[in-house]
């Protein structure tokens, strides 16, 4: 390894350490904590609310207190799963399983002390991690032609299906209107209004701020009046938080594996947070001599997911930095953050803004700190916050959100089309189809097409050049075998299963 | 003809329409050719694509059982869109702050419950914070009284 990555660091902290960067850096994942730990609110849809505010923000101070709230809703997710058995945050699913159970034997304080530590010591590594592989993998992508990132794109949208519930073939679907509501506006190339029906609204395409709180916010309110609220909170039994020797013997392990393991896993496209918790506690049940203890409130249960979904949360940012291609919601939301600011992603970033790439990436480190420093004693507030009522949280949740659409263009058109996708994310729940593959392939339909069309002007017209390059064969042989495995019954049934136990 | 999987049932016909929808409206631009695409090119190829595999899951749904549609709920529904919709049209006429209490007020009736006293306090602070951080604090354009009152 050369020194120059901790130079590169140093100029990282010298940004994030500012007392702007900082200041927002502390918003972000106080908020991200916040959305973390009430469940019916995620990343996406705060992110989503917040991204008009951050017009007035440099770009910089925006994507770190943007980031902040992505990795502070992994900490903030374990507390009401662990608290109330409610994830928080769908990564937080498997936490339950045995925080829960931790809760009930009187050991909340514990089980929340042992996510805690584990996404810090997480947080710690994927820092590192991302400073280390992210330069030599733009250095890569430098050299990627038009074809090259077509077939990457592929590739992603692919991985993004592996990762949805249910139907592959509705999963594609999916993908394939979100691309195609991506081409909504005016076409580049030509200059045509493309599927704007006259709407003046639609001459520079539907946002995709839009498209995102409908989906993800406005929907999840509609589903969440359906369901009663009813939440039983440990809130007395949280007293002891320091774990005891035995504790600490068996949680090291499971943390440093659920690390690593978190950390490849966040790197792939389509992955993340959610991948790497369900990966983490599926390995860990699997090699942990305390197997059978799973569900009954081990604490490897707790220590290896939390980590794993941290690191993944974070690494996930590897290929945000360095291809400018987002592998789940939260990052296609980033890369939008970027646009507005002016900021190609891409390879490029790195080398034509290091302030920003460094910058981030130590905010990320310093956040992780603000975030174990304050929110173990701040545990008091959150369970206070946990026992606010739905009926009052979400007509907030509705202002704000119509507040933050409304200020794109202030106009009322954009509200309605929130409204619209509301609806419409609405009967995709019902119909069990599942809008983050849409989201993926609204932000990359356009890129898609770009990218198809100067690939194929450079080749005459000619496919096969997908093929004889090698690295875009490869992203294409990858994005085949993967839907080809998918599609195998047995694999299919596995994977039904993996999302059942989840 | 049976329906086993309700829920592959409509989602094929969903996808169908809207797929054979973009193929459709893709007609009135230039297709081109491979080497330069024209407008038209890149979704008709991906509405094509869609409307086949939304023909795919709707076979299926004839041949294999899967659950049902759960019920919607029509009430949130309402009163959340008539929220939104009557906020974003009513801010400009009536101002920030009364279209901030209609929203409120009408999106706390989607609820289970509808209690009068804890939605008005639950307006007043949201109607404060909401004109001290987004009209003062982050200076957005809106207007804060009806144009008559001011």
């Amino acid at each position: 390894m050369d020194m120059t990555i901790f130079s590169n660091l140093a100029l990282g902290f010298g940004v994030a350490l500012t007392p702007i960067n900082l200041l927002y850096c502390l918003i972000g994942v106080l908020l991200g904590t916040l959305i973390g730990v009430l469940p019916g609110i995620g990343p996406v849809a705060t992110i989503a609310m917040l991204l008009p505010v951050t017009f007035s923000l440099s770009p910089i101070t925006a994507l770190i207190m943007l980031a902040g709230i992505y990795y502070g809703a992994q900490y903030g997710g374990s507390t009401s799963a662990i608290l109330v058995n409610l994830p928080g945050e769908s990564s937080s699913v498997v936490t339950c399983l045995d925080g829960y159970q931790m809760a009930r034997q009187g050991r909340a304080g514990v089980a929340l002390a042992t996510a805690a530590m584990g996404s810090f010591f997480a947080g710690c590594v994927a820092t590192l991690i991302v400073a280390m592989f992210a330069p030599p993998l733009a250095e890569v992508a430098l050299k990627f032609g038009p074809s090259e990132y077509f077939s990457l794109m592929v590739l992603g949208l692919v991985a993004a299906v592996v990762l949805a519930h249910g139907s592959v073939l509705k999963a594609v679907a999916m993908v394939l209107l979100g691309l195609l509501l991506g081409l909504v506006g005016t076409d580049v190339n030509s200059g045509v209004l493309r599927f704007a029906f006259g709407i003046s609204e639609l001459a520079d395409g539907i946002g995709f701020v839009t498209v995102a709180m409908g989906l993800f916010g406005i929907a999840e309110i509609i589903s969440n009046l359906e369901l009663k609220d009813e939440r039983e909170v440990f809130t007395n039994k949280v007293t002891n938080m320091w774990p005891t020797k035995e504790d600490w013997k068996r949680m090291w392990k499971p943390i440093l594996r659920g690390t690593f393991l978190g950390s490849a896993l966040g790197i792939l496209p389509g992955g993340g947070a959610l991948l790497a918790s369900f990966g983490a506690y599926t390995l860990e049940k699997k090699v942990s001599k305390y197997g059978h203890e799973f569900g009954k409130g081990a604490i490897e249960g707790v220590a290896a997911p939390e980590a794993a979904n941290n690191a993944g949360a974070q690494t996930s940012f590897i290929p945000l930095l360095t291809l400018g291609i987002p592998s789940n919601a939260v990052m296609a939301l980033m890369i939008g953050a970027m646009m507005i600011q002016g900021i190609a992603p891409g390879p490029q970033v790195m080398t034509e803004k290091p302030q920003l790439f460094w910058g981030m990436i130590a905010s990320m480190w310093v956040g992780n700190l603000m975030l174990v420093v304050l929110n173990l004693p701040m545990i008091g507030l959150w369970i206070k916050l946990l026992t606010v009522p739905y009926r009052i949280l979400y007509p907030s949740i509705v202002v704000f959100m119509a507040i933050g659409v409304y200020s794109l263009s202030n106009n009322p058109f954009d509200v309605l089309l929130m409204m619209i996708f509301g609806l419409l994310g609405y009967i995709f729940v019902k119909l069990e189809c599942e809008p983050a593959p849409l989201l993926l392939g609204f932000i990359l339909g356009p890129l898609m097409e770009e990218n198809l069309r100067r690939a194929m002007l450079l080749s005459r017209g000619d496919p096969i050049v997908f093929f004889t390059k090698p690295i875009s064969a490869g992203f294409l042989i990858a994005s085949i075998v993967l839907l080809i495995i998918l599609l195998l019954p047995n694999i299919r049934k596995k994977r039904e299963e993996a999302f059942v136990e989840g | 003809m049976k329906i086993k999987s309700p829920k592959d049932f409509w989602a094929g016909l969903m996808f169908i329409a809207f797929g054979l929808f973009f193929l459709f409206v893709a007609r009135n631009y230039q297709m081109g050719s491979a080497v330069r695409m024209g407008p038209a090119y890149f979704p008709t190829v991906l509405g094509g694509m869609m409307a086949v595999l939304g023909g795919i899951v709707f076979l299926q749904s004839l041949v294999f059982a899967g659950p049902k549609i759960p019920k919607m709920s029509f009430k949130p529904i309402f009163f959340i869109s008539l929220a939104l919709i009557l906020f974003g049209y009513l801010l400009k006429p009536l101002g920030f702050i009364l279209a901030l209490v209609i929203m409120i007020f009408v999106s706390a009736f989607g609820g289970h419950e509808f209690r009068a006293k804890e939605v008005t306090i639950l307006a007043v602070l949201l109607i404060i914070f909401s004109v001290l951080v987004f009209v003062k604090g982050l200076t957005l354009p809106f207007p804060l009284w009806p144009a008559f009152m001011s």
